[in-house]
């Protein structure tokens, strides 16, 4: 069990995650913002690595993956930055990113990697379900590391099923079907979809992403929901000058 | 034989597949079960080949560039898709997909477009057939394309520029998929290349297949040979080139070559000549060739050319590279417009910039006299007049 897995055995309600770009807003506060998030009451985290055609992403995470890689920031990189990652931080982490990116750092050196520094699962959203089974799956399995996929209001039930199944963590529910930084859709049509998909009893806790702004929208998440993910909100509001001091005000609000 | 076509899982070869997230799956899946029954329908089939006919002015002629031919020693024909309605191959697929979008019930069409022949393309059969419509362009390309932007915009459209990246056809692309995704139920995405995920590229293919149908043909009434020599055109995305191949790639008589835009030289660091400097990878939903850096990382591309201006190439075309079926060379610039130049006063025709790509190669071949050789010109240079103007003093 890594610790992601061991975290939704120990927790049910009321988990919050957050994700930020790795190189952002400076080259090396990847390990500042991990650890200043952990203080601060994080359950778990998500750290982006850039890439320079993020298609599923809103205006926001564009901006600091572009930063993070107009500063040098690559895959390599963060790697290196997370060597001593288990030293000081103790709460599970995900990478988050683009195919292309992990392709060209290869498959089973990306695993390896991960594994190395402690890195307990991914999230990849570009990565299809398909080519996950065929030609992922046994890797990130030898590797303890464990694939999260997406949901939205149009997946049908049949393939909620089926991602039910390929998942060892948890499922990450998406709000609505939009790229990432809009407000929560809490309409009837939300609260309709949520409340399927909690009544679906599916083996693996839920996660709502995508539009998770504040104390409100968390709350509401809650309700149908394991806990939540908060992105574009924090990360517009990590101060290149102050990180620690950022982080520790956003998070005030959560905990 | 080598299959040179998609398979039942979306793949050609190792190249393909749809690399889409989660939000995209619901409508792509949707285009990848009705596409083949839809557009084998006997009332598609008459309703796309009348609009080919009637409003489009197919078929399109075959011209035996005298010229042309008397300057190279072979027998140059033209594959004039310059004389299509809207000025080059792009409508054969714009009107193949709306009529597949109205099939499906979508209410807004949304284009990515980098000439802005795809854009006009797609403009154009949306205020045919009465649908709204937004296009996304690249902020360079809005300024380099400024009679196209007009085109659109008076045929109705919505332009939005992209401001992300290099701000040309790849950035279109992210926004115009970014746009779908936030509009998943009455939106469809008229991809204007054989790029995209899985049925994109086979679904385009198809439609410009017309091309080659009608070229096949028109060379068997002209010179009673069914297979010509070789045939050539330029890849951006790859759309006129497949649409050129696509009925000569099980005939390997026919030697086929597609001519990638070289930019300033191909190790000038601005360049479009994917196969001489990409590696495989993912973009935009299909596994292909691209430029990119050991990080995975798109690299910027650069053309004169803005239709040829992309990073990467289709995915059935990194199949026809990788097996050898197609030979996939660049000519850089300067080149291509002299090459278009050339054509201007030996024949009396102003090609597209992207066009006059294919054509320059010409002069790279050695023939021994009366091959057929089938150039596509894929489209009319009168939206390239600034550009030619600027370079040739004019």
């Amino acid at each position: 069990m890594n610790r992601l897995q061991q975290l939704f055995e120990n927790k049910k309600k009321d988990i919050l995650s957050i994700y930020y770009t790795a190189g952002y807003p400076n080259l090396n506060d990847t390990l500042t913002i991990a650890e200043a998030l952990e203080q601060a009451g994080a359950d778990f985290m998500e750290i982006g690595f850039p890439y320079s055609d993020p298609v599923a992403d809103g205006e926001v995470i564009q901006g600091s993956s572009k930063q993070a890689l107009d500063q040098g920031m690559t895959l390599e990189m963060l790697f290196a930055q997370l060597k001593d990652l288990r030293k000081t931080v103790n709460i599970p982490i995900l990478l988050m990113g683009y195919v292309n990116v992990v392709l060209q750092y290869g498959v089973e050196n990306f695993c390896k990697k991960c594994q190395e520094v402690g890195v307990d699962g991914c999230i990849i959203p570009d990565l299809p379900m398909y080519e996950y089974e065929e030609l992922y799956s046994e890797c990130f399995k030898k590797h303890g590391i464990s694939n999260i996929f997406l949901v939205t209001p149009q997946t049908s039930e049949e393939r909620i099923r089926k991602i039910d199944d390929l998942s060892n963590a948890f499922i990450y529910l998406l709000s609505s079907a939009a790229t990432t930084g809009k407000n929560l859709d809490v309409s009837a049509n939300a609260r309709a979809y949520f409340s399927r998909m909690r009544n679906m009893n599916l083996k693996n806790p839920l996660m709502i992403g995508f539009g998770i702004s504040d104390k409100q929208t968390f709350d509401s998440a809650n309700e149908y929901a394991a806990g939540a993910i908060i992105g574009s909100a924090f990360v517009k509001n990590l101060d290149p000058q102050d990180v620690v001091g950022s982080v520790g005000r956003f998070m005030k609000e959560f905990r | 034989m080598t299959n040179y076509f998609v398979n039942d899982k979306g793949y050609y070869g190792d190249f393909g597949g749809a690399y889409i997230p989660e939000m995209l799956y619901p409508n792509v899946e949707e285009l990848r079960q009705q596409y083949l029954k839809v557009i084998k329908e006997e009332s598609f089939q008459q309703e796309f080949r009348a609009l080919l006919k009637d409003y489009v002015g197919r078929p399109s002629p075959l011209y035996l560039a005298k010229r042309l031919s008397e300057r190279y020693g072979a027998n140059i024909f033209l594959k004039r898709e310059d004389l299509n309605h809207t000025g080059a191959h792009k409508i054969n697929n714009t009107i193949g997909q709306i009529l597949l979008a109205e099939h499906l019930g979508k209410k807004r069409i949304i284009a990515e477009t980098g000439a802005g022949q795809h854009g006009v393309a797609t403009a154009t059969v949306c205020a045919l057939r009465g649908l709204e419509c937004v296009v996304y362009m690249g902020e360079v390309d809005i300024k380099r394309q400024a009679p196209n932007v007009a085109r659109m915009k008076m045929l109705g459209a919505t332009v939005v520029p992209a401001t992300s990246g290099s701000k040309t056809l790849k950035d279109a692309t992210n926004e115009a998929m970014r746009d779908w995704i936030n509009n998943p139920e009455d939106t469809y995405y008229i991809i204007g290349s054989v790029v995209g995920p899985h049925p994109y590229p086979d679904m385009v293919a198809y439609f410009q297949s017309v091309i080659s149908e009608e070229a096949k043909k028109q060379l068997a009434e002209q010179t009673g040979k069914q297979s010509p020599d070789y045939v050539l055109a330029c890849v951006g995305g790859g759309s006129n080139a497949i649409g050129m191949f696509y009925h000569f790639i099980d005939d390997e008589q026919v030697q086929l070559i597609a001519v990638e835009a070289g930019g300033k030289g191909v190790d000038s660091g601005f360049t479009a000549a994917t196969t001489a400097k990409g590696k495989e990878g993912v973009l935009h939903g299909s596994r292909s060739i691209l430029m990119q850096t050991a990080d995975g990382q798109v690299v910027e591309p650069h053309s004169v050319s803005a239709g040829l201006d992309y990073p990467g190439i289709g995915p059935q075309h990194a199949h026809l590279f990788k097996t050898g079926r197609g030979k996939y060379v660049s000519i850089t610039d300067d080149e291509s417009l002299d090459a278009g130049l050339r054509l201007t006063q030996l024949e009396g025709i102003i090609p597209a910039i992207e066009s006059a790509h294919a054509l320059a190669y010409l002069e790279y071949m050695e023939f021994k006299g009366g091959e057929n050789v089938v150039v596509c010109l894929s489209g009319r240079g009168d939206k390239d007049m600034e550009t030619y103007m600027k370079h040739f003093n004019l």
